[in-house]
């Protein structure tokens, strides 16, 4: 299967085909680890989830069973987590604290810097063995944007910073919902399975055409709770104007005038009135903070952005921050979390978590829907070798502003998974 | 309330059970009272309080009527075609007797479509009263024993 055959992108004849082999084939995913996921940027983790020395938590991104800490001096770090004597991984735990960190299988011992502290019986090793050679090892690169901890498996990689580009604008926007610029991630992670390829996710993650009918039942939910859902103007299908924007890199988003609940300053019934002022309070302070015309944009926009490859921030109903690992062709493990202003009041929590429960998460109101979509996806892909092409054309004959119902955003994901696959 | 025996509380279980495994959504409603609340934690947090965490359901009776209007719509598409189940209720206890607070075992077999089985085990925890006579639902939590849904993937059924 040649990797130039994926992405068919004919912009003069008005042509963006997908050949759906690219989310079916084994061997275009075993290719896609090496060349996007050990090449790219990805999330770790949040610098609010580890917050005192010995502070850790363990997962797994790109394959790498990771342990992302704080050090003695209290510094972000992340290690390989795996014993460097046979390979065993040495914190086993989800979270914690730890002074050290034992495997408990021979009993090497490494302190929180990821020194190797004692190993037993160290005599029978020969005079050449050095200890400070066997640390445990950390990626070639980590770096972190605002509190949003990434590796990167390349170590000749552009900076995060300048991966992240014109995305940073979007990242600003959410932490702008606090004074001090800080959000946290609050406790409780929603960890799932979709049966589905990952990128499957990642256009659902920001593709508004979906909204209405995938959804029909959540947006019955809020029109019967009292919020109101206006008729679409001519040519649109939401009832709120949303654009679809590339950003760069592969990176996109939607930027939508608000028409749901959203935590920060735009109220809906479904909050109960005791709420009202608080929202009210947050409202006045964001503007007072950051003037008339961006307050507008962070309260009364909501916005699906996606870094690419695996990331996802969700501010919209709620602020969720999901990433997603490829497990196989056909499946992916998601983890999202909440994340909120570390000034939050705790009526103000209540109010953001329960909104985020309206939509998000595996019990939600709309995700279990946009599951069973992947998931049908998947299963009719089944037919990839007769039916071989899906066309992601909508708005490609159009000049100037891309609507989120429209799938310029999408193709710029596509066009850069197609660049780095076609990379040698 | 002080008269309330274990078999009673079981039968209301089995009760409650046999309607949501038949998918009479209206019919179990009647069984909560009018402030009853339905809640599922996170995995990984299965100790909280939905004020302050993350909960995969953390249900208000209004949502939970929202929640039974929206699965008996067939445009919840993660439930249509509805998923079977089979509800296993044992290790029934009375815990506490005032308030009443009733825990017990539970094993959800799930089949879907083409899906293999999913298999949902954990624990209820439930605050009764006795309302003219009949037991009510006033909460109703699930606790999952898996450390992450992982393979379970959604809760789109009434757990």
């Amino acid at each position: 299967m040649s990797a130039s055959r994926l992405v068919l992108n004919e912009p003069s004849e008005l042509r963006f085909e997908i050949n759906r082999a690219a989310l079916v084939d084994a061997e275009i995913f075993a290719a896609e680890r090496s060349r996007i996921f050990e090449r790219c940027w990805l999330y770790v983790g949040h610098e609010s989830e580890v917050r005192a020395p010995g502070d850790f938590r363990t997962r797994t991104v790109c394959g790498r069973p990771l342990l992302f800490c704080r050090d003695g001096e209290n510094r972000l770090r992340v290690f390989l987590n795996s014993c460097r004597h046979r390979g065993t991984v040495v914190c086993r735990e989800p979270a914690g604290n730890a002074q050290r960190y034992t495997c408990f299988y021979h009993g090497w011992t490494y302190d929180r810097d990821g020194r190797l502290y004692a190993v037993p019986g160290q005599s029978a090793y020969p005079p050449n063995f050095d200890r400070s050679q066997y640390g445990l090892k950390e990626p070639p690169r980590v770096e972190e944007y605002r509190g949003f901890v990434f590796l990167n498996f390349d170590a000749n990689a552009t900076a995060l910073g300048d991966y992240l580009g014109k995305a940073t604008e979007y990242i600003d926007l959410v932490l702008d919902q606090s004074p001090s610029g800080r959000m946290e991630v609050i406790h409780g992670t929603q960890e799932y399975d979709i049966r589905a390829n990952w990128k499957l996710l990642v256009e659902n993650s920001f593709d508004d055409y979906h909204l209405l009918t995938t959804h029909s039942t959540w947006l019955d939910y809020l029109k019967s709770s009292g919020v109101e859902v206006k008729r679409p103007e001519k040519g649109h299908l939401l009832p709120s104007h949303g654009l679809g924007k590339d950003l760069g890199n592969g990176h996109g988003t939607t930027d939508n005038v608000n028409f749901r609940g959203r935590p920060v300053a735009a109220w809906i019934p479904i909050y109960g009135d005791a709420a009202k002022p608080e929202l009210e309070r947050i409202r006045s302070e964001i503007t007072r903070r950051v003037g008339e015309e961006r307050a507008r944009r962070v309260c009364d926009t909501n916005r699906n952005l996606l870094i690419f490859p695996n990331l996802v921030l969700l501010d919209g109903s709620s602020v969720s921050v999901r990433s997603f690992q490829p497990v196989a062709p056909d499946r992916m493990r998601v983890r999202a979390w909440a994340l909120g202003p570390v000034e939050e009041t705790p009526l103000a929590r209540q109010v953001r978590l329960d909104s985020f429960l309206t939509f998000y998460g595996p019990g939600g109101f709309a995700t279990p829907d946009d599951i069973a979509a992947l998931e049908s996806v998947q299963e009719g892909l089944g037919t990839y070798k007769e039916v071989q092409w899906s066309p992601l054309t909508r708005g490609i004959a159009k000049q100037g502003e891309q609507l989120n119902t429209d799938e310029a955003h999408l193709r710029a994901f596509w066009v850069q998974w197609d660049k780095l696959m076609r990379a040698a | 309330m002080n008269e309330i025996r274990r078999a009673e509380v079981e039968d209301f279980l089995y009760h409650e059970a046999a309607l949501l495994d038949a998918w009479r959504l209206d019919d179990w409603l009647a069984l909560l009272t009018e402030d009853a609340t339905y809640r599922v934690p996170s995995n990984d947090e299965p100790q909280s309080d939905p004020k302050n965490a993350l909960f995969t359901i953390a249900d208000d009776i209004r949502r939970i009527r929202a929640r039974v209007a929206r699965l008996k719509d067939p445009h919840a598409h993660a439930e249509f075609p509805r998923s079977r189940t089979r509800r296993l209720i044992s290790n029934v206890r009375i815990v506490e007797l005032q308030p009443l607070v009733v825990e017990a075992n539970f094993v959800i077999y799930r089949f879907r479509g083409n899906d293999d089985v999913r298999q949902y085990v954990g624990r209820y925890r439930y605050g009764l009263e006795r309302r003219e006579g009949k037991l009510r639902i006033k909460s109703r939590e699930a606790i999952l024993d898996a450390m992450e849904l992982a393979s379970l993937g959604t809760v789109s059924f009434i757990l």
